[in-house]
């Protein structure tokens, strides 16, 4: 009894995750044109609050490594590798926002220090379990945008 | 007493750096590196010929105020336990030859001079370059007859330290015309800007684009290894070179290099280069 309730949830994890995946866009479908992504990854609208999360998060955007950023001051460290980005969505529109996220080096060239998020051009010796993933998902791709949109 | 003193030291530089980092200024520090009052430190070198930046600095000008203090003091300084218990080590018999590293090098303030600043070294019998590590293998193995140490096992840390300081204010040259080192050089060279990693960064990303600048809560130094092994307050320990490139290497999310492979001498031939002129500072007292 208990077993084929865990079954059925595993079989329900399993739905879930390949149905939100199969609506991603693979990274190598991704078209960057003219510095821009204009279709979502993921077919839907960030959520910026999420995006905020990931923003910070070491372990999966880690932008504060590089970037400063007024609005989250409540941080304590803020890096300096790369700009400052208060109004930023004043800079960028939205679609050139992603493909910054995503491929960073499609649109500041090859020599760039910035990771391409969702992107498997990546360096060598990739760690093993890492090996033809990208370092967010679609999903946190998309809701970062949303959240840098609103750096007005 | 001695010791405890010592570690309090280093504690409160920890709680110290926590509270400095947030608002230190990013360029390296305006300060000389004064040992005990007495002994000048170079920390600022000319580039040899060839070297990319306009300036050779150790990564002491890049630590807060608290931890350059430490470095500053020998008392404070908590790597000088290492070198106190290095020269234990240097005067006691291992192995079956039964001899210590005295019986054939006697004082090793004397024979040791000069040494901890001119490795690594080419090694004619191996045909690769050999740091101050892998020397203390080779003298164990052939002339003590004992085991080589395992890759940091603390007593080959507390020996290269101690062997090292015996170089204390001189400054580092690395023959690049014996053997071949200068192809081992150009092999150091190719890795340091090679990107590794699902954060494709290589060496020349952190420590040659952005020195100066923080990464988080790091301030980023040239990346120079005058002062190795050095003692770092976040690990409470020492610290050897090739722990320090492994875990660089690492932080870019790539699979990184045993200690001693080719890879990881050669990147210690040319980053060893690229730190010419800097005076020895081990045991260095860093983040
Ligand atoms: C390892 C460093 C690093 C990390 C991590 C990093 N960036 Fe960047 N970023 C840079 C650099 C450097 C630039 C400047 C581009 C250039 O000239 O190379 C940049 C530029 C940008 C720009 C354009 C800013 C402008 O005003 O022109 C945006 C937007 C941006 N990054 C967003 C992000 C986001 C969002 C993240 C996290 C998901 C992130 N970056 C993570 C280094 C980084
Ligand atoms: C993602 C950034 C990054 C990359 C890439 C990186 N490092 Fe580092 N490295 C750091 C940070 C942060 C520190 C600690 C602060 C400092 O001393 O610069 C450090 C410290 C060092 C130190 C100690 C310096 C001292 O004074 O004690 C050495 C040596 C070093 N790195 C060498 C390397 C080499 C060689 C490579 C390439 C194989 C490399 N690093 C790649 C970030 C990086």
């Amino acid at each position: 009894m208990f077993l084929t309730r865990v079954v059925f949830a595993a079989a329900l994890l399993l739905v879930g995750a390949s149905s939100v995946q199969a609506m991603d866009l693979s990274p190598d479908a991704v078209k960057i044109e003219d510095d821009a992504i204009e279709v979502s990854l993921t077919g839907k609208e960030g959520d910026p609050a999420a995006g905020r999360k990931y923003f910070a998060n070491r372990k999966l955007g880690n932008c504060l490594a590089c970037h400063a950023n007024k609005e989250m001051s409540e941080h304590l460290f803020h890096g300096e590798v790369g700009p400052p980005l208060d109004g930023v969505a004043e800079r960028y529109t939205p679609e050139e926002l992603r493909a910054i996220v995503v491929n960073s080096k499609a649109v500041f060239g090859p020599e760039t220090v910035m990771p391409g998020f969702y992107s498997l051009d990546v360096g060598k010796d990739v760690r093993k379990d890492l090996v033809g993933k990208t370092i967010l998902t679609a999903e946190e791709v998309e809701s970062i945008v949303a959240y840098l949109v609103t750096l007005k | 007493m001695l010791k405890k003193t010592r570690m309090l030291a280093a504690v409160a530089a920890v709680a110290g750096f926590a509270l400095a980092g947030s608002y230190a200024v990013a360029e390296p520090a305006d300060d000389d590196l004064v040992i005990d009052g007495t002994m000048k430190m170079t920390v600022r070198a000319k580039p040899p010929e060839g070297h990319p930046l306009d300036e050779v600095r150790s990564g002491w000008l890049y630590r807060t105020e608290e931890t350059r203090a430490l470095e500053e003091d020998t008392f404070q300084n908590p790597g000088m336990l290492y070198v106190e218990r290095g020269e234990e080590i240097w005067n006691t018999a291992d192995g079956k030859a039964g001899k210590s590293c005295a019986s054939c090098h006697g004082e090793a303030a004397a024979s040791m001079k000069g040494v901890g600043a001119s490795f690594p070294k080419w090694d004619a019998d191996a045909k690769r370059p050999i740091n101050i590590e892998l020397r203390i293998n080779k003298c164990r193995q052939e002339n003590m007859q004992a085991e080589p140490y395992k890759f940091d096992h603390a007593d080959q840390k507390a020996l290269t330290t101690y062997i090292k300081h015996q170089s204390l204010g001189m400054p580092v040259s690395v023959d690049l015309s014996q053997g071949d080192m200068q192809s081992w050089w150009e092999k150091g060279k190719e890795t340091y800007y090679t990107r590794t990693g699902q954060l494709n960064l290589s060496c020349a990303s952190c420590h040659e684009l952005n020195n100066g600048k923080y990464i988080r809560a790091d301030h980023l130094s040239q990346g120079n290894v005058n002062g190795f092994p050095t003692y770092r307050l976040k690990q409470a320990n020492m610290v050897s070179l090739h722990n320090r490139f492994r875990g660089c290497i690492r932080d870019t999310r790539a699979e990184y290099p045993k200690a001693f492979t080719d890879v990881l001498m050669a990147l210690e031939v040319y980053v060893t280069w690229r730190g010419t002129g800097l005076s020895v500072e081990t045991p260095a007292v860093r983040q």
